[in-house]
């Protein structure tokens, strides 16, 4: 299904991405030291920095692949919404104060603070520099899925267009700016997601019956044939589109319409009906052609609304053990990837004092915690709009505000674009906060100016962006959730053992810290590199040959980081320099 | 909530510097609360994992997941706003819960 071109949605978009910029022009006379760019001179208010945290943090992932993933597999997806909402926990009862009293700019300040250690602030600085771009990548998928039906571009300009607009924000003010994108990127996605629940329990539920036009039970398929020509259900590309889909055959009681639903009421009713999902399989044919065909289930609400039936979590239905374990450990580095995500940290460098890091995480927890709960009536909503893409469920979001209108649907869409703005401009300046400050000042000994700082961070900007606009065309095939449990697989073991032992263990080393962050981050990257998932999805090989089996790393990794530091503190002497 | 939404305070440069007593009694209490949702955190994915019968039982006219669910987001809101209350507290008031 596509859209193609929509002026209105284009409209919007431009209106939307033009405020931002002329936001940030204008804030740049204010972020002129290194302090500014980096750190926004530590002047934004909490109330701000809070909001920021939730624009900063609730990315594409969040808001098209939860959705997405609620939509198409039910409670699955809302297993994501609760781990990356525990993580703020930490953050908040463990991380936030004291990070705010150790650092100055970045995460790596706070790590060496007391050891003034260049190993630490190499390792540190590389580990930033490597989530981040991780982290970088599903973002710019999701700007190039989010620009195919909206602006009908392709991919890859989807993908300029995001990576340009965000250096630009970023050159332009460096923190200052992205802080009031993200503020604003925040403040409307809660508020817009808050409007569109509203609306779907005034709808309520209702019926399609078997016999529509929809043909809620009629599988569909795509055929593409050697010679490039694609066939949708049988016929050519230009006279047949894929039906939407996401339709309820029952609802209790054998009522056609529900009318107005309580948000608790509309669960109740979920759970009494007959939804039809649908699931799809891909085979290549003898004679070159790829057919891909997508069959209907009908299932009953109530075992929609319990984990296990998404593809990633078949195992805790299934039964087998590695997989239960996968589901504990991608839960577990959800839990402590949070506090350990270096454009999340540099947040709280933003702020005047810990009291004030400590109130902006609690009203970051508010908003985030609010539009996590809603997700699961967004993607519920979508799964029984009648409107879905059953070839994309990145879409779900959008499309579910198109079933109330187009303009809600440009709305959504614009708002879906500057979600990725606000969260690639974060990830920007940490990446580039870990050249510079970390890299090049602390380790290289690179003698530079507060302005030449400031001059090559912006050069660091471009630069990063550039890699990020190339990973994002060549990741285009790439599962958005699956790209952001693997960053926070990776910023877990590498950065989270680091930092909660260096506040609570007195024998930490500065050796210990290094060795933890290396070892961390090599393992977890190593595993998943080597596991059975990456075998599929992106070398293509069969993934029994895979020596890792299990595909989340962080139930072994984590907990190796932490021994590492253990260990090599324990056979190191701490040296640490007097304190004033 | 406009007052929040002020510029800095110019004078905040010279706030007196945090004392080492109540940042030692706040760090103690994150600690409190942290463990305490952590348990039941991990309880959840447990289960989750290994008994999903219990996540399926019905309760509150929908199921023991939604319920689990929607109560880890709001309890980590609820505890957030304790934690917060509980830090501005002057010491003396937590003292005699400090040397428990």
């Amino acid at each position: 299904m596509n859209a193609g071109f929509n002026p209105q949605a284009v409209a919007v978009f431009a209106l939307i991405v033009g405020a931002t910029l002329a936001l940030s022009f204008w804030l740049a006379s204010k972020a002129k030291s290194a302090s500014g760019f980096f750190a926004a001179g530590g002047d934004i208010p909490w109330f701000v920095n809070g909001i920021a945290f939730a624009g900063d943090y609730l990315s594409a992932a969040s808001f098209l692949g939860i959705c997405g993933m609620i939509a198409f597999y039910g409670y699955d997806g809302f297993l994501y919404s609760i781990g990356y909402l525990a993580g703020w926990v930490v953050a908040l009862f463990v991380v936030a104060e004291p990070l705010k009293r150790l650092g100055k700019y970045t995460f790596a300040d706070a790590l060496s603070s007391q050891f003034r250690s260049r190993g630490i602030t190499a390792a540190a600085g590389l580990s930033t520099l490597v989530v981040s771009l991780f982290y970088l990548i599903p973002q710019m998928v999701g700007a190039g899925v989010l620009v195919r039906p909206l602006l009908g571009l392709p991919h890859w300009a989807g993908v300029v267009m995001v990576g340009t607009v965000v250096i630009v924000i970023v050159m332009s003010a460096g923190m200052v700016s992205t802080t009031y994108v993200q503020f604003l990127k925040g403040l409307l996605l809660v508020t817009f997601s808050a409007l569109l629940t509203v609306m779907i329990l005034q709808k309520g539920l209702s019926v399609t019956p078997e016999d529509s036009p929809a043909k809620p039970l009629e599988p569909q398929s795509q055929i593409t044939r050697p010679d490039g020509q694609v066939l949708i259900n049988g016929k050519s590309k230009s006279e047949s589109a894929f039906r939407p889909v996401g339709h309820i055959l029952e609802l209790p009681g054998g009522v056609k319409e529900t009318g107005p639903l309580t948000p608790w009421g509309y669960l109740g009713t979920i759970a009494g009906s007959k939804i039809v999902t649908w699931s799809s399989k891909t085979v290549n044919e003898a004679d070159g052609s790829t057919v891909v065909t997508y069959t209907p289930k009908v299932q009953q609400g109530s075992d929609l609304l319990q984990p296990g039936n998404a593809p990633t979590f078949a195992g805790l239905k299934s039964g087998k053990p590695v997989e239960r374990l996968n589901f504990i450990s991608l839960m577990l580095a959800l839990f402590c990837g949070t506090a350990s995500l270096p454009h999340i940290l540099i947040r709280y460098y933003t702020v005047r004092n810990p009291a004030a890091a400590r109130k902006s995480t609690i009203v970051g927890i508010g908003s985030i915690g609010f539009f996590y709960v809603l997700t699961l009536y967004l993607g519920l909503g979508a799964m029984t709009s009648g409107s879905l893409d059953v070839t994309n469920n990145n879409m779900a979001a959008p499309l579910l505000a198109r079933a109330f209108s187009d303009s809600l649907f440009a709305i959504i869409s614009a708002i879906a674009f500057t979600t990725v703005l606000g969260t690639v401009s974060g990830l920007i300046i940490a990446a580039s906060g870990a050249v510079v400050h970390d890299l090049m000042t602390t380790v290289f000994r690179v003698g530079l100016s507060e302005a030449e700082q400031v001059s090559v961070a912006k050069l660091a900007s471009v630069a990063v962006g550039a890699i990020a606009i190339i990973l994002g065309i060549l990741f285009e095939k790439m599962n958005v959730s699956f790209l952001v449990g693997w960053a926070f697989s990776v910023a877990a073991s590498a950065n989270l053992p680091a930092l909660v032992m260096l506040l609570f263990w007195k024998r930490t080393t500065a050796a210990g810290i290094t060795a933890a962050i290396h070892v961390g981050m090599c393992s977890s990257l190593g595993w998943i590199l080597l596991s059975s998932e990456t075998y599929k999805n992106v070398y293509g090989l069969d993934p029994a040959g895979a020596p890792f089996q299990m595909s989340q790393p962080g139930l072994v990794t984590i907990p190796l980081g932490f021994l590492t530091l253990v260990l090599v503190s324990l056979v190191t002497k701490r040296r640490m320099v007097d304190q004033p | 909530m406009s007052a929040l939404l002020h510029g800095p305070n110019p004078g905040a440069e010279n706030e007196p510097p945090e004392n080492p007593a109540i940042q030692a009694r706040n760090a103690r209490l994150g600690l409190r609360l942290f463990a305490v949702y952590g348990l039941i955190y991990g309880l959840y994915v447990v289960v989750g994992a290994f008994m999903p019968g219990v996540m399926n039982a019905r309760l509150a006219g929908v199921n023991v997941a939604v319920v689990w669910g929607f109560g880890l987001i709001v309890l980590a809101f609820l505890m957030a706003l304790v934690y917060g209350w509980l830090c501005n507290r002057p010491l003396a008031e937590s003292q005699g819960e400090g040397s428990r």
